[in-house]
């Protein structure tokens, strides 16, 4: 069944537009007016005024690798990260510690982790999987660089961004 | 040969072209951005400035975004000038030029300013002081339609084609609403000579305003009537002749990309968008010189600053410049304030107003003046 | 052809069906079978660890507790006894749980498998397995295909009550050559113990200490080093046993698993290979009742590293001046055609392979026929047979080139080299065959020739003295079919794409009869197949899709299978399931 849509009934003056007209130019012009007393300034300017100071504490910037107090690799190149990862950005090659290094007991690390920060979309899915708390999501947002090898985060650069952190975070308590 | 008239005229072009209209048109397109900007309570445009670092210096110098235009004109200059390998050539090339051109040749009959005294003479501030002025607008500024018409054809591809077709129709339609819409003011005036009709408003008030002179007279107020209704017309159909919102049909992005300068890049489309920008200050120099008297400043008959009091006063003369150009931005303003807030027509809907409504009321509006000037004295 | 289409016989012995309530329904089942087998014939999944068909049933992990009861029976002076709604007997439960897996069906009897003392027992079961069991998941390879981990989400109960501290038990033990023991992940199933005794009768592994210290170990100075020891790393339930190889190389949901079969001799064992991102990670065997049972050797499970290793041939290579220059397809194609039609008939060779599929032989065989060559043989390769599952034929594919190339392979290659010594042979066609090894040619004689066309998988030193040299695709790359020493034609399925440019054998024996000869009308392996069913008699009416995955029994063979023989004998004891 077609359904007609009724439409309002418009007196003479309405049906010239001009009162509509001139209540939309007095909208617009009451913004302008408001802007230019600078009342309505909403936008921030970018790299000279930064959020940082209040971003969330749940805030999602670039995903990282952490260290424990011992400065032990907590990953243990479990792979549940490259795998929970929706547009596919990590990759990992496990390897075996080996027998003479200090956390030798470990057995397992990542040979190679790299996240490919032009794929990543920032979900966090990572940081919830991991069940040795190795990955974390950090409040670095700005992540460039001029070619694409430059935005693959290998081993090296995920240590560095991430640092130690110490203890455990409850990080699957919803009452946190 | 007057060679003083030719070099003032030489010198008056080239004020006129590249002292005032381009870089007004490059002012134009940044207000344009800022103005929508603070309509939508966004900043705009405030990065360009001079680029001090370049130099080694440690800031640059932002300069509120002023600097926007020289970095656009660059741009345009700077890009790849790419020609499709579909599209007709010659006239692929000729369009830009032809929607240019008119729009820069329409200036040359529109007085900006009464007289200035220079080397002892009188000069008058305008280039060509033709007798028939609005008619030589109207001739020159229609022709801008065939650059357009022939950027869709020449493209050679659906979307410009759509939007020539467009444009031409709809500048053919309100050609005739603004012929028509002005016929009143001139029946007025009973003068083609855009200069006397200034001096006239500037003398006996603006046909809009007329306060001052003899302007109080019964017939002016009843003839405000008509006048009124002819502005209205006037303005709208400028809008519709400079393809501006809310009847940018032509050029509509979401049903026709960016519509007859689709395939356009590079300068060539910086010439279409000069050409536009052009249109615009012409039309609101028209619509100023016409309706709201021109260069003359409000009560100057009275304050000593009339158009006798130019000569021999240089400053009055410039003061009169700047008036003409203050009332020109303000109507800008308003075409940019209109842009950003009035939606898109619909193509029907622009058909009928032009041609049902305003072709009409223009016609009648012809005959009520008649009548008005015949029976009230 | 398969037993199940035998026209007349004498008619199977009539089996004793009985009467059995699983879960409130009445079912009926062979007499005899276990009870765990029953209910899995019923649908009904019962949790077990230390149960495997192939083995005999201590029962010692009993998580596989089902709910037990008998049919009443008339009390002293009671001449009927109570019957339930479908007409059987009242069913008396037992109080106590009883193990599905070592205990047998009778006439009457009642299982309960989701009942609230079964699942109370797997679950107290579950919780003393789990006492000592390390929480290393993310570290373990099992992670993934781990029985423990499966049934502790499904029976466990989420958190531990074990507070003292979890026994220390060796890790990261060498146990054999491939084999590494995580002595504190093992449950004591003992499935690796019984399968080093009973099927690879090697046994070299058992339990020491006591309780929560009991330890899988080797028995002292000896090593788990038999053809067999990776069975035990797919039998263990949880990642105790460890394969070296496969350790920490990738997770196994990763692995994209493709059925098809072993290669490596003429018993084409079923398995899968185990890839990701065309890389082949592990290869395990696949249970065939007529090929394999469910084991296969440590050889030719770890005989896939050459797919990925650097020696593969990887472009087609022509050879000016004494140089070999990398040449396209095309241009090579060209060469070897130019030499082919150069040459008489009788001054051709073609040495094929054993290793070649029944789709690449028949196309080697159309390509002889049509070149009109004689001289046509495959390079017998044999070694040692154990008495297990390896076969002194080491040529996956020796029954099939016999029977679509009708040769006795090697009685011609005598003949070849000395026409070769003589010259009346200039052409030679080598097919997936490194001529200066198990073939005998000598450097000598491959100089003589004016033209060496030589496709392989690998590069190698008889590559070197070829004019044309084509990259071919190893057995995990292509498809195609394999008929084993016992006759049974089997299917290949490609796991990962070739490397480089190399094609498979077919599309490459395809490309060359094209363009020596300029037939054709072969797209796919499937057209290949139906034009050698076409062909030869024995695979009339057959196509890729009827094969299926276990193969289908194409040739009368007396061959029979040790491992296999064995199983049957144990399996008509009751020992095993089978």
């Amino acid at each position: 069944m077609a359904y007609t849509v009724p439409r309002p009934k418009l007196s003479l003056l309405e049906r010239t537009y001009f009162p509509t007209l001139i209540g939309g130019l007095k909208i617009t012009l009451g913004h302008f007016i408001r802007f230019v007393q600078g009342k309505g300034k909403v936008t921030m300017s970018y790299p000279e005024e930064k959020w940082d100071a209040s971003l969330p504490e749940h805030y999602r910037g670039a995903p990282t690798l952490v260290t424990d107090e011992h400065e032990r690799e907590r990953c243990v190149a479990c792979q549940l990260c490259e795998f929970i990862c929706p547009p596919r950005a990590i990759t990992i090659v496990p390897e075996q510690i080996p027998a003479a290094d200090k956390f030798a007991k470990v057995e397992k690390r990542p040979k190679a982790f790299e996240i490919d920060m032009i794929r990543c979309i920032y979900c966090g899915m990572c940081e919830e999987v991991c069940p040795e708390q190795a990955i974390f999501l950090r409040k670095d947002y700005a992540i460039t660089g001029t070619t694409r090898a430059e935005m693959v985060h290998d081993k090296t650069r995920l240590y560095e961004l991430g640092g130690i952190r110490e203890g455990l975070v409850n990080k699957w308590n919803p009452l946190k | 040969m007057d060679w003083f008239l030719i070099i003032s005229s030489g010198a008056k072009i080239a004020i006129i072209t590249f002292g005032i209209i381009l870089p007004m048109v490059a002012l134009c397109s940044l207000a344009e951005r800022k103005v929508s900007a603070f309509i939508q309570d966004r900043i705009g445009p405030n990065r360009v400035g001079i680029p001090m670092t370049l130099f080694g210096a440690k800031k640059d110098i932002a300069l509120l975004g002023l600097v926007q235009p020289l970095a656009d004109g660059l741009k345009f200059l700077l890009k790849e000038d790419f020609t499709p390998k579909h599209v007709r050539k010659f006239y692929f090339w000729l369009a830009p030029a032809l929607v240019l051109v008119p729009a820069l040749l329409t200036v040359g009959v529109i007085p900006f300013g009464s007289s200035i005294q220079v080397l002892g003479k009188q000069i008058p501030l305008v280039i060509a002081d033709l007798s028939i002025g609005p008619l030589f607008v109207f001739a020159i500024s229609s022709l801008g339609v065939y650059g357009i018409v022939l950027a869709g054809w020449a493209s050679n591809s659906k979307y410009p084609f759509l939007g020539g077709v467009r444009s031409s129709s709809q500048m053919i339609s309100y050609e005739i609403a603004l012929g028509l819409s002005v016929i009143p003011v001139l029946m007025i005036f009973g003068d083609m000579n855009l200069g006397s009709i200034v001096r006239f408003q500037d003398a006996n008030g603006w046909l809009l305003f007329p306060a001052w002179g003899s302007g109080w007279t019964l017939q002016r107020w009843i003839l405000l009537i008509p006048l009124v209704i002819s502005f209205v017309i006037f303005t709208v159909s400028i809008f519709a002749e400079t393809n501006r919102a809310p009847f940018d049909l032509p050029e509509c992005e979401t049903e026709l990309v960016a519509g007859y300068h689709t395939e356009y890049s590079s300068m060539k489309f910086a010439l279409f968008f000069l050409g536009e920008y052009a249109a615009m200050i012409v039309g609101s120099a028209l619509i100023v010189t016409l309706f709201l008297g021109g260069w003359s400043i409000p009560f100057g008959h009275y304050l000593g600053l009339g158009a006798a009091d130019a000569i021999g006063n240089w400053w009055v003369g410039l003061l009169h410049v700047g008036c003409f150009l203050t009332k020109v931005a303000a109507f800008i303003f308003f075409f940019m304030w209109v842009r950003w807030t009035v939606p898109r027509f619909r193509f029907d809907q622009l058909m009928r107003l032009g041609w049902i409504f305003f072709f009409e009321i223009a016609l009648a509006n012809v005959f009520l003046t008649a009548l008005i000037l015949m029976l009230v004295k | 052809m398969s037993t199940a289409t035998q026209p007349s016989g004498p008619a199977a012995p009539p089996v004793d069906l009985v009467n059995v309530q699983v879960n409130g329904q009445w079912l009926k089942f062979p007499k005899g079978t276990r009870m765990i087998e029953a209910l899995r014939q019923a649908s009904v999944e019962v949790p077990h660890y230390c149960y495997h068909p192939k083995l005999s049933s201590p029962g010692n992990c009993r998580m596989c507790l089902v709910e037990t009861g008998m049919p009443a029976r008339p009390a002293p002076g009671q001449t009927e006894v109570e019957k339930d709604e479908h007409g059987f007997a009242k069913i008396m439960w037992s109080p106590r749980a009883a193990i599905a897996c070592a205990n047998t069906i009778s006439e009457g009897i009642g299982i309960r498998t989701e009942s609230t003392l079964v699942q109370e027992c797997r679950k107290g079961v579950m919780e003393f397995l789990l006492i000592n069991h390390p929480l290393d998941c993310p570290i373990c390879d099992q992670a993934g295909e781990c029985g423990l981990q499966e049934f502790s989400v499904e029976h466990g109960r989420g958190t531990s009550r074990f507070e003292e501290n979890k026994v220390k038990k060796p890790k990261h033990k060498q146990i054999g050559p491939r084999i590494t023991l995580d002595d504190e992940r093992c449950i004591m199933c003992s499935r690796c113990i019984r399968f080093t005794s009973e099927i690879a009768d090697d046994p070299v592994l058992g339990f020491t200490e006591r309780g929560s210290y009991t330890v899988l170990t080797t028995h002292p100075d000896k090593e788990l080093a038999n053809n067999y020891s990776l069975n035990t790393v797919d039998i263990c339930p949880v990642g105790a046993l460890t394969s070296s190889d496969f350790r920490f190389s990738m997770r196994v949901w990763f692995l994209k698993d493709t059925k098809t079969v072993c290669t490596g001799c003429a018993r084409g064992c079923n398995m899968e290979i185990g890839s990701r991102s065309n890389v082949i990670h592990r290869q395990t065997p696949r249970e065939n009742n007529a090929v394999n049972s469910a084991w296969m050797c440590d050889q030719g499970r770890l005989d896939f590293h050459f797919v990925n290793s650097e020696a593969r041939l990887t472009q087609p290579t022509l050879r000016e001046n004494g140089i070999h220059r990398a040449a396209t397809w095309q241009d090579a194609l060209a060469k070897a055609a130019t030499a082919l039609q150069a040459a008489q008939p009788s001054q051709i060779a073609i040495i094929a392979s054993g290793r070649m599929t029944n789709e690449e032989l028949f196309l080697t065989k159309r390509l002889a026929d049509n070149l009109g060559v004689t001289h046509l043989d495959i390079v017998p390769r044999t070694g040692e047979a154990d008495n297990y599952l390896v076969h002194a034929d080491k040529n996956p594919n020796t029954a099939g080139a016999r029977l679509i190339l009708g040769i006795d392979p090697g009685s011609q290659l005598q003949t070849i080299k000395d026409k070769i010594e003589r010259g009346e042979i200039t052409t030679v066609i080598a097919l997936q065959e490194n001529l200066l090894k198990k073939a005998g040619f000598s450097e000598t004689q491959l100089g003589k020739l004016q033209t060496l066309i030589h496709a392989h998988v690998l590069a190698n030193s008889s590559a070197a003295a070829a004019s044309v040299v084509f990259p071919l695709a190893t057995y995990a790359e292509k498809r195609g079919t394999m008929i084993n020493a016992t006759g049974r034609l089997q299917r290949l399925n490609n796991a990962v794409e070739p490397v480089g440019e190399a094609r498979s054998g077919w599309e490459f024996l395809r490309d060359l009869t094209l363009a020596v000869t300029g037939q054709n009308g072969l797209y796919s392996i499937e057209d290949v197949f139906k034009t050698l069913a076409a062909a030869v008699p024995a695979f009339t009416g057959l196509n890729l899709g009827k094969i299926g995955d276990l193969g289908l029994p194409l040739l009368e063979t007396t061959e029979t299978i040790p491992v296999l023989e064995r199983e049957k004998d144990r399996k008509a004891k009751g020992i095993i399931v089978g």
